[in-house]
């Protein structure tokens, strides 16, 4: 019979501490500029210019159609050599998370947009409004509902998923317990610590979302 | 340019205030419009009446350039309106035209996410800026001609039909706009909200108001209106005082159509 022990992790506190931390950061940070690329995706792939539609879209398909592992894989080793010189391993990671989640929330935003009725900018622009004031006064707000349970839900993906920058050696929880393994010789309990953390997080953040999707759904 | 057959009374008629000019529509190979000539002037009602698909909402929808024409054009105030929604020239932007000719679609399309009263004061708040407190008074005021002020802080979706389409024509009305197109579906409406408003658009005609108006109440129409279309397959087939076309019709076409409502 396997004899826990947690006490020997005690002086690792901060390692862990650290790592959690980062791994916020990266979550927090690549979904502010995903939310960012994503619009701009989104605009251009619902622009009606042709090319800037195509450019969008091959951008799409090629972060939704490789796994997230193979693309800091890319970026960290692969692209430094394509422009010369090398790049940060913090810097690859938080490019890759953005433009990976970028990907996805820009197909969420272009769902949205798509299911409101047409009538619904009809309406607007027969009021006056141009199209700018239609898409944020109108079609925006209404939309916006309608995508927030899929964002949310694709945001508690990316927290998970930022796990897999450790492996371009960037210091975040997952990294951090693989650290404390490597000292302690303690796997199950370094490793258990790691997902009891995740779910200290998430878990109070899924119940969030899914009162969120309970009260939009009151409300339509 | 075209046969006048107004009313006895008319005759000091104002000047050509909507106008379309060879108006025609397609949508990929199905050519939905023919090329129609319509003129109205200040303080006139226009019905336009016809089979389903024969084009009503198509033509009332490119008066406003909701449809941008595939041919032919449409004069506000006698200046031809451009393709672009602020124009060099502000009176011939659509966006001009659009704040002066009001519309209320067959599916009414009224904001979800807002309360009839701000349903009613988003267009005056929003496109001329008119403060809140003066938009919401005037809405109030529209709100309780139409009998639905004590509506004004419902959602769209706990409406009937005839509530709804009531709140979209103060909606449209809150622009003060010269000019209303009024796309009345064919059956949209349950038969006892119809009363309720044609009430109002009635008051409407009362008051003086210019409007193009699509029905499929016949009586209605051979009411209020001072000239009757008759549009069929896209082409207008037969147009004329309200006596004329839909009480004693001439054109067989329009007599079978006609009929079909007088059982
Ligand atoms: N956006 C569109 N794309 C393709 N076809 C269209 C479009 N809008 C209308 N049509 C077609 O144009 C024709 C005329 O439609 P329209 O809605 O103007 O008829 P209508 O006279 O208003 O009919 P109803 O009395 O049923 O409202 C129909 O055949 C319709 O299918
Ligand atoms: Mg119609």
């Amino acid at each position: 019979m396997y004899k826990w022990n947690f006490d020997v992790l005690w002086q690792y506190w901060d390692l862990f501490l650290y790592g959690l931390w980062l791994t916020v950061v990266y979550t927090a940070g690549s979904i502010a500029f995903g939310v960012v690329i994503g619009l701009i995706t989104c605009g251009a792939r619902l622009s009606g210019w042709k090319s800037l539609s195509v450019i969008a879209r091959v951008y799409q398909e090629i972060f939704r159609c490789t796994p997230l592992l193979v693309q800091l894989l890319w970026f960290y080793y692969a692209f430094p050599l394509l422009v010369g010189g090398s790049i940060d391993n913090r810097v690859a990671a938080m490019l890759t998370l953005s433009l990976y989640v970028g990907a996805f929330y820009a197909e969420i935003f272009r769902g949205g947009i798509l299911s409101i009725d047409r009538g619904q900018r009809e309406a607007a622009a027969a009021i006056g409004m141009s199209p700018m004031q239609a898409m944020t006064r109108i079609v925006m707000p209404q939309a916006l509902k309608r995508m927030l349970p899929s964002f949310i839900n694709q945001s508690v993906i990316q927290f998970k998923n930022t796990s897999l920058v450790s492996v371009i050696s960037v210091a975040d929880l997952a990294y951090m317990a693989a650290v404390v393994n490597g000292q302690t010789y303690r796997p199950l309990e370094s490793y258990t610590v790691m997902a009891l953390l995740y779910i200290a997080v998430l878990f109070p953040l899924t119940q969030i979302a899914d009162l969120i999707e309970r009260r939009l759904r009151v409300s339509d | 340019m075209m046969i006048e057959q107004e009313p006895e009374g008319t005759a000091m008629r104002a000047e050509a205030l909507l106008e379309a000019r060879g108006i025609r529509k397609s949508f990929g190979a199905l050519e939905v419009l023919k090329g129609i000539d319509l003129t109205l002037a200040r303080g006139e009602v226009v019905a336009l009446i016809g089979p389903s698909g024969s084009g009503k909402s198509t033509l009332i929808r490119c008066l406003n350039m909701m449809e941008i024409p595939t041919a032919g054009t449409i004069h506000f105030h006698g200046k031809s309106i451009g393709r672009k929604f602020r124009d060099a020239d502000d009176s011939t932007g659509i966006g001009t035209l659009r704040r002066h000719v009001g519309m209320v679609f067959q599916h009414f399309n009224l904001f979800p996410h807002k309360t009839v009263l701000e349903n009613v004061t988003e267009g005056p708040i929003v496109v001329c800026g008119t403060p809140r407190a003066e938009a919401e008074a005037h809405a109030l005021d529209l709100l309780s001609q139409v009998g639905l002020s004590q509506k004004r802080d419902a959602y769209p979706n706990h409406l009937s039909g005839g509530q709804k389409q009531r709140v979209a024509i103060a909606r449209a009305m809150a622009m003060r706009p010269e000019v209303l197109l009024l796309d009345e579906g064919t059956s949209a409406l349950d038969p006892e909200l119809v009363g309720e408003v044609l009430a109002v658009i009635r008051r409407l005609v009362d008051d003086g108001m210019t409007m193009a108006i699509v029905t499929h109440e016949m009586a209605f129409a051979a009411d209020v209106a001072d000239r009757v279309l008759f549009l069929d397959e896209g082409a207008i087939v037969a147009q004329g005082a309200p006596d004329e076309i839909i009480r004693s019709p001439s054109n067989e076409r329009l007599k079978a159509f006609v009929s079909r409502f007088n059982h």
